[in-house]
């Protein structure tokens, strides 16, 4: 009975994508797709749900009940890809907000902490992360010479300073503008996001910004089913499919529910300073407005809201 | 049914050929198989089977697709002198341009193909039922101009040889303003995909007014060397009759362009390395090395080697007149411009990254494999259109207009060689 009750689901399903595609190709017709395969499995997946996947349409142009079923049908390929069951949820930008982050190089040991937090809450790759911390020589910012892959048995090291870098979620974000199919955009809280489920792979952005800022899936990221982050969105950190480019979000999945981003709540030296920069009496105002800042590779022209800073 | 017999015809002529000719065949199919393994690998475990990284993330496909990209262009070079200078000798083989293209530009997509992360996702890019990021996207103009440009080119050849079937004169009047649409559109071809590298302004050695007139005279390099190889094969392997003082036009286009395109390198020299600044670091990982990573130092200068021979070749007169050394001239510049214009362009926009890491590239045997697939790919299409063009040119296959007699010979035909006709005749009645 279940199962019957299923099925029916599954052909609504497919015949709602399929309409929809349909319709979009401008073409009216009768015939339906046989509901009879439906229960087939396609290593575990519903015919319903491959329709689905194939046919889901751009975040930004989903109907609310497109965006509904679409995110729970991520819910289920997390759940039978991973064996993980995680909650994936919409969070739209919030009002009067527009997120800046600062942060305070003279404070910034190179724990590097704010990497390792950012990779347990976004469920990163092995292989990506969306920080570096660069070790460069007291006296030079040469990045050819920074070291990012040091390993120490303590930091900091004499004579060194780290410079930690990530998204810039510039307000002219080139990475944008080469997206050749919209699939990454400047959201109204000025965050950069990626739509995974429209990304085709084709790495231009990746070639576009200035920063190294954007990464790709080569392979299926291998996520380890009890490592999952289970509080996830659709814009952020839920697992991201092969073949598509992802970066960091300010993790939209906590800063527009009002927490601090990963990386901030986990630097033990308090160099992170991040904010609502349209808030006048946010911190991070505060420092724009008190302290010598720069932004990296200014000169650009990408208008990064990223600010660099020094007590000393 | 003129325009089906014509599809038939071409059919029945493509499955004639002598021994050599299935030769050929076969081994372009084999390695067309080796390639789609390989392909279907990458597909399953994704592109991590290649040695592309975060740090260089276009490698050695998008290299092809770009040098490609040029040969597409480079058949104006026979078109201009064809229509625009009235040159008969030219207008004789400007088909064989055409079909160039037309492969260049199949080529050049399918590189992209197989670069692409989800092809499967590739229609959301259409207009409509995807979202296309025109006008910003230099990728969307690329994708814009290249389709065009098969289009303009594959209309113009259909054109002409259906008029020719049929024993008619193509009119002049009726395809010239697409002649001269695809004469500007060709130069916007290699024009925007000089730019999808020249918009990035966080990597200096794509950002650089020059490179677009680079590629374009390199391009004219490229095109008309490889245009002479292949009048040269088809005037020996089928007797296509090309005059010889077609080929002297080509040699005489590519000496200056070959010109144009070295001193061009010298000013780019120049510019690093006088007063060498951030901005040269890829120039100096391509020619000298940084920082002991030069894996395309050795690359960089076979190709510059190879280039500077080829045009003293062509600039000494008699020398450029003997058939052998002219030929050794254009495979000298097709192999050059091939390095210098791939992975000699594409690899050091991405030493150093833009946060100064320094990650080397080179193609693995998967990469390698799949672009060979495609190349093979290539070089049967351009096959079968080119046997097909010429046997159309020269009169050898014709419509007649004697139906009884037609359908006498559809009957005879069939038992003849079975696979090749039956199925498209099936399906046309």
């Amino acid at each position: 009975m279940a199962n019957k009750q299923q099925t029916e689901k599954m052909s609504e399903a497919i015949d709602h994508y399929r309409r929809t595609f349909l319709k979009r190709l401008g073409i009216t017709s009768a015939a339906a797709v046989s509901a009879t395969s439906a229960h087939g499995a396609w290593g575990g997946k519903t015919l319903g749900d491959t329709f689905a996947d194939f046919f889901q349409q751009h975040y930004q142009r989903m109907t609310p009940e497109e965006l509904r079923q679409t995110l729970r049908r991520i819910e289920r390929k997390v759940q039978r890809q991973y064996g993980a069951s995680i909650n994936c949820t919409e969070t739209p930008p919030l009002d009067g907000v527009v997120f800046g982050y600062a942060l305070n190089i003279s404070k910034c040991k190179g724990y590097r902490d704010c990497v390792e937090a950012c990779a347990t809450e976004n469920n990163l790759a092995a292989d990506i992360r969306y920080i570096h911390v660069l070790e460069l020589d007291k006296g030079s910012r040469n990045l050819e010479l920074a070291d990012r892959y040091y390993d120490h048995e303590t930091v900091p090291v004499q004579g060194k300073y780290y410079l930690p870098v990530q998204c810039m979620q510039c307000d002219n974000p080139p990475c944008v503008k080469a997206c050749p199919v919209g699939a990454t955009w400047k959201e109204p809280d000025g965050i950069v996001v990626v739509d995974y489920d429209w990304c085709i792979g084709c790495r231009y952005c990746m070639s576009a910004c200035p920063y190294s800022a954007r990464f790709f899936n080569w392979t299926r990221p291998d996520l380890p089913a009890d490592r999952i982050n289970p509080n996830t969105n659709f814009l952020g950190n839920r697992p991201r499919p092969v073949g598509v480019v992802e970066k960091c979000h300010f993790c939209t999945q906590r800063t527009r529910k009002g927490q601090q981003p990963a990386c901030q709540e986990a630097c033990p030296t308090g160099a992170r300073i991040f904010g609502n920069l349209l808030d006048p009496n946010s911190e991070i105002r505060y420092v724009l407005e008190n302290k010598a800042v720069f932004r990296l590779k200014e000169d650009l022209g990408t208008e990064p809201k990223f600010w660099y800073f020094s007590d000393r | 049914m003129a325009l089906l017999l014509f599809f038939r015809d071409v059919l029945k002529e493509l499955w004639r050929g002598p021994f050599i000719y299935w030769l050929w065949i076969i081994f372009l199919w084999t390695i067309i198989a080796v390639g789609g393994w390989s392909y279907i690998g990458q597909l399953k475990n994704g592109l991590v089977v290649t040695n592309m990284s975060n740090q260089v993330s276009w490698g050695f496909y998008i290299s092809n697709f770009t040098f490609l990209v040029g040969v597409a262009a480079a058949a104006v070079m026979l078109v201009i002198p064809a229509y625009i200078f009235d040159r008969k000798d030219i207008r004789d083989v400007v088909l064989l341009g055409d079909t160039m293209a037309v492969t260049a530009v199949l080529m050049a997509m399918l590189f992209v193909i197989v670069d692409i992360g989800r092809p499967d996702r590739i229609w959301h890019m259409i207009p409509l039922i995807g979202q296309m990021n025109f006008p910003a996207s230099l990728l969307a103009w690329d994708v814009i101009v290249l389709s065009g440009y098969l289009l303009l080119n594959l209309g113009i050849s259909f054109y002409l040889l259906f008029s020719h079937y049929q024993g008619r004169e193509a009119k002049l009047k009726v395809y010239l303003p697409f002649i001269i649409l695809a004469i500007f559109w060709a130069i916007s071809i290699h024009t925007v995909t000089a730019f999808l590298y020249s918009a990035n302004a966080g990597r200096p050695f794509w950002h650089n007014a020059l490179l677009a007139p680079r590629f374009i005279a390199s391009a004219f390099c490229s095109g008309p060397a490889l245009a002479i190889i292949i009048l040269q094969l088809v005037r020996r392997l089928v007797g296509y009759p090309v005059r010889q003082s077609a080929i002297d036009t080509l040699a005489i286009t590519m000496t200056v362009a070959l010109q144009i395109t070295l001193f061009f390198v010298l000013a780019e020299l120049f510019t690093d390395f006088y007063f060498e600044h951030a901005h040269s670091a890829s120039a100096r990982y391509l020619f000298f090395g940084l920082h002991g990573a030069a894996a395309l130092t050795p690359w960089i200068w076979t190709a510059l080697a190879l280039l500077v021979i080829a045009v003293t070749i062509l600039m000494i007169h008699p020398l450029r007149q003997k058939t052998l050394l002219l030929n050794i001239a254009c495979v000298l510049t097709v192999v050059g411009v091939w390095i210098e214009k791939g992975m000699g362009l594409v690899i050091p926009g991405y030493i150093p990254t833009p946060l100064g890491e320094i990650f080397e590239y080179l193609p693995n045997a998967t990469e390698v494999r799949i672009s060979l697939g495609i190349w093979a790919i290539g070089l049967l299409t351009f096959t079968l259109l080119a046997k097909a063009g010429m046997a159309i040119e020269r009169g050898k296959l014709r419509f007649r207009d004697d139906i009884e007699e037609q359908l006498a010979g559809i009957g005879n035909e069939v038992e003849e060689d079975s696979l090749a006709t039956t199925a498209p005749l099936r399906s046309g009645e």
